[in-house]
């Protein structure tokens, strides 16, 4: 495998899994031309009449597809740890001694460490989406036959549209749908709020199979996939463990150092003069994130301020917000409790949104660049302001990319992390993976104080006389290591064997993630 | 050397442990150092783990041992403690100490009469708690080696404190300790008092006698480490015999900056419940406020344990405030600024104040014996208030030092 420098400076394959790759250029640097990817061809006389598309299981809907060996499968997540249809067609898959596959799910979750066995017995190739858990561990060992493509959820929808990733068939978990095909996700016993993360999907592949545990009378009314996209329906008794569909990072964190950081980034955002009427800001799930939000709120309610949109990763208190007329708007990206989908259902300015408004870069515009401040989490963040996120210092793969690539975008982009996690530092000399280029990062809040970006003069001009300790980020590595008793090591790795590559929104190569040596 | 027994452990273990460590040492005749060592933070420390192990090793002169350390990300103060403590366990005559360098952060003393409104409980053998404490910027962190220590685990606490006193910045906290009950604490001084500690807290207290016997010890190892910093000492009234004796045992040493009242245990000697209200306390309450003030010290009032009612703490800070205490007990970090929030002066109290403090500015200067606020004449005692009020508002920033131009 021939790698090469990048203008990060990181060492990128130029080929990968037989395509070719181009390595990263800078930001906004890269700009593909020529025409999107289109689909095939259909003709509305090639399906029934009366509507109904059903067919009598998932083997059958595979095989009605053409389903064969090297072909590409997507899926989605927004069943998170709950999904047991992704596991349930890997096991027809393997049932039809099919062989090759690509899985290009929009995540992954522990729950599918399922498929290990596929990845093992050749069933499936490799994954092109984020490999979490027992996954990240199996493809960091080395052991995946192809290698893994990491990338945001923008960067998906981005792949797809310059067909750079042609899906051949897509399967769509749907909680609700009618026997046309038109589906939601925000009602039926397996609710999970959004599926947007499906649109692309649905409008891309040559085949789209809806599976759906609450098949409705058409219409399905109101639809988030339509039924003209797609080919077959089954449904089947359930979609898995609707205890575990919605996110289990919903419940705001007791830990006082998260709390303490939570609360810097509002008073930062306050302070900053961030926080006036008609702003707007993105803070996903996550126990510092809901914290964050409380925080929020009160300021805004003290200084009377009214937000005009919020982005989500839509929860409770961000519904509180837009019940209690913080926002006018909740432009949602997924739903991550049962209170965020029932709002979707029953008020208007709960809005649904999907990677093509969001986070399109391909898009004439998108909204994630509209925003004023997005909050976001990283595993690592470096003295130059790059950050990682999906994996740990020890090599490992353990998170995906999700959103976050995307919303580097905003106005003023702020990494809510400890500075150390037990004994391991989080501010460090450099990445382990690079996933956001420093440039985008402004501002990093940590529970010892904040380190603005030296490029944002503004910023540290407007906090000159917080309360909240300004740090030098060189400085807090500084404390960190002492803390933990000298710069960590870095994980040993196998330079020779990249068994994962990070893109950048705009489908470069961003880094390579290589294979741990225990 | 070589105790009676060959095998011993210490430290903790589980799924469910974080910043922490195990350690097992099983002595053995020949075979030289071996260690297995499971760490979280293996790829990033491993080999500065093992240097360390090995170094201790040495010191304590174990040549033929099998060491197990399961290891959560324990910093190396922790890690220090735990081994040291597995040593101990098989040789519990030793005298030799493994001891970390001071870092130069917490070289500071404080003062008999530094402002104390806040300080922060911190359980002995809880190490996880201990870092970051100091970033919520209580006036002091207290290690707890009395009641929120298991028995079984005292050994483990009085080294964890020790090294944590050393390696762990308090960021200008005032650094306390709680000792245990007399004489049992006598024993926790000599892990204490070289290792810069700037207040000890006596719990329990119900004698002059007990703070004497404290004091000789302190002055004894003070004298033996060559310990120069201040050491002050707040005893902390949990009976009704402690309550009637308050002013006694206020008065028992100069070194006294404080008394805390501790109403869980006060309660339960009186036989009654404690209550939001406070009405069965009000006594050993005023007691001690009268008790404190009459020997020129600090009343601080007791902890208010529902860490989810912050509003329940700030009335319970207010009515404190309105009974003479100018400090509380913290359980938990988001307590503080709330209690700091609480004891700070209103705007009100700071006018009055400023304008009393201006006043006597006033007379002093044209040398009269009396002071005057429009008709009203001012009582010594009441300027003397109206001094601690702007003195608390410069250290709250109500007010900046140079409000007098302003």
């Amino acid at each position: 495998m021939k790698l090469v420098k990048n203008a990060a400076g990181r060492l990128v394959p130029t080929e990968v899994n037989g395509q070719q790759q181009i390595p990263f250029q800078g930001i906004n640097k890269y700009k593909p031309s020529g025409n999107k990817a289109k689909p095939p061809i259909r003709s509305c006389i090639d399906y029934p009449k009366d509507g109904n598309k059903v067919v009598k299981d998932l083997k059958t809907a595979l095989k009605k597809a053409g389903l064969k060996d090297g072909m590409t499968i997507s899926t989605h997540h927004h069943l998170r740890n709950g999904d047991a249809v992704t596991n349930m067609l890997f096991d027809v898959v393997k049932e039809m001694g099919v062989k090759n596959i690509h899985w290009f799910p929009s995540a992954s979750f522990p729950v599918h460490s399922h498929l290990i066995k596929y990845l093992e017995d050749g069933t499936i190739h490799h994954i092109e989406g984020s490999m979490n858990g027992p996954l990240g561990k199996f493809t960091s060992e080395g052991k995946m036959k192809g290698v893994g493509v990491l990338r945001s959820h923008g960067g998906r929808y981005q792949s797809i549209q310059d067909g750079e990733v042609h899906i051949d068939i897509a399967v769509i978990a749907a909680p609700t749908s009618d026997p046309f095909g038109n589906a939601t996700g925000d009602r039926g016993k397996s609710a999970c709020g959004l599926i947007g993360f499906a649109l692309g999907d649905s409008e891309y592949a040559n085949r789209v199979i809806v599976v759906t545990d609450n098949l409705v009378h058409f219409p399905c009314v109101p639809w988030q996939i339509q039924g003209n996209n797609v080919d077959y329906v089954v449904e089947v008794e359930s979609l898995g463990d609707p205890t575990k569909i919605v996110s289990g990072t919903t419940e705001v964190t007791k830990s006082p150092d998260r709390l303490l950081i939570a609360e810097y980034v509002a008073q930062f955002l306050d302070e900053a003069g961030i926080m006036k009427n008609g702003f707007s800001f993105q803070a996903g799930a996550g126990g510092t994130a809901l914290a964050f939000a409380i925080f929020l709120k009160e300021r805004m309610k003290k200084k009377n301020v009214k937000a005009r949109f919020i982005r989500g990763g839509s929860t409770k208190y961000l519904v509180q917000m837009l019940e209690d007329g913080l926002t006018d708007y909740i432009l949602d990206g997924q739903t991550f409790d049962l209170e965020g989908v029932r709002s979707m259902r029953e008020n208007d300015g709960h809005v649904n949104t999907s990677p093509f408004t969001s986070y399109n870069f391909h898009g004439k515009g998108n909204f994630a660049s509209m925003v004023d401040a997005a909050i976001l989490g990283a595993t690592e963040v470096d003295i130059n302001f790059n950050a990682n996120v999906v994996t740990h210092s020890d090599g490992y793969l353990l998170h995906g990319i999700g959103g976050w690539q995307n919303c580097l975008y905003s106005k003023c982009t702020i990494l809510a992390i400890p500075s150390f996690r037990d004994r391991i530092p989080v501010i460090v000399d450099e990445v382990t993976t690079l996933c956001g280029p420093g440039e985008l990062i402004d501002v990093i809040a940590t529970e010892r104080g904040l380190c603005i970006n030296p490029k944002r003069k503004d910023l540290l001009k407007a906090m000159k006389n917080s309360s909240i300790p300004i740090l030098d980020i060189k400085d807090l590595k500084k404390q960190v290591d002492e803390i933990c008793g000298g710069a960590p090591a870095k994980p040993k790795v196998n330079k020779e064997k990249v068994v994962a590559i990070i893109k950048w929104v705009d489908g470069t190569v961003l880094d390579s993630v290589f294979q741990v040596v225990k | 050397m070589r105790g009676r027994n060959t095998n011993s452990s210490a430290g903790k273990r589980g799924d469910s442990v974080r910043s922490d460590c195990y350690f097992e040492i099983e002595l053995k005749n020949s075979g030289g150092v071996k260690l297995e060592i499971k760490s979280k933070v293996e790829s990033m420390y491993g080999e500065s783990i093992k240097e360390m192990i090995l170094d201790m090793s040495k010191f304590f002169g174990l040549k033929d041992a099998i060491i197990l350390c399961e290891d959560y990300g324990a910093l190396p103060f922790v890690m220090a403690a735990r081994f040291e403590l597995a040593v101990k366990r098989l040789f519990p005559q030793t005298k030799k100490e493994y001891l970390l360098p001071i870092i130069e952060q917490n070289l500071y003393s404080t003062k008999k009469d530094q402002l104390r409104r806040s300080r922060l409980y911190l359980p002995g053998n809880e190490p996880k708690f201990f870092v970051n404490a100091g970033l919520h910027s209580p006036d002091g962190i207290i290690l707890d080696l009395e009641d929120s220590v298991a028995p079984t685990e005292k050994d483990a606490a009085q080294l964890l404190v020790r090294n944590a006193l050393r390696s762990v910045d308090f960021y200008n906290a005032e650094r306390m300790v709680r000792i245990n009950q007399l004489p049992k604490g006598l024993d926790d001084l000599k892990y204490i008092i070289p290792h810069n500690v700037n207040v000890i807290l006596v719990p329990k207290c119900e004698s002059a006698e007990q703070i004497h016997q404290l004091e000789k010890e302190v002055e004894k190892l003070k004298k033996q480490h060559k310990v120069k910093n201040p050491i002050y000492f707040m005893p902390i009234i949990e009976s009704a015999l402690g309550v009637i004796k308050s002013y006694e045992i206020a008065t028992a040493s100069k070194n006294n900056c404080a008394l805390a009242i501790g109403l869980e245990d006060y309660t339960a000697d009186i036989g009654t419940q404690r209550t939001n209200e406070g009405r069965e306390s009000i006594f050993a309450r005023q007691m001690l406020v009268n008790a404190a003030k009459a020997a020129g010290i600090q009343a601080i009032d007791t902890v208010f344990s529902d860490t989810s009612d912050m509003e329940g703490l700030r009335q319970s800070v207010l009515e404190a405030k309105s009974l003479g205490f100018e400090g509380k007990g913290c359980i938990h970090p988001r307590q503080i600024q709330v209690v700091h929030e609480a004891f700070a002066p209103t705007t009100e109290e700071i006018e009055k104040a400023k304008k009393i403090v201006l006043a006597f500015e006033e007379a002093e200067k044209k040398g009269l014996g009396v002071v005057s606020l429009g008709s009203k004449m001012i009582d010594p005692p009441v300027v003397k208030r109206a001094q601690r009020t702007i003195n608390l508002a410069m250290m709250n920033n109500q007010i900046s030092r140079d409000w007098r131009k302003q």
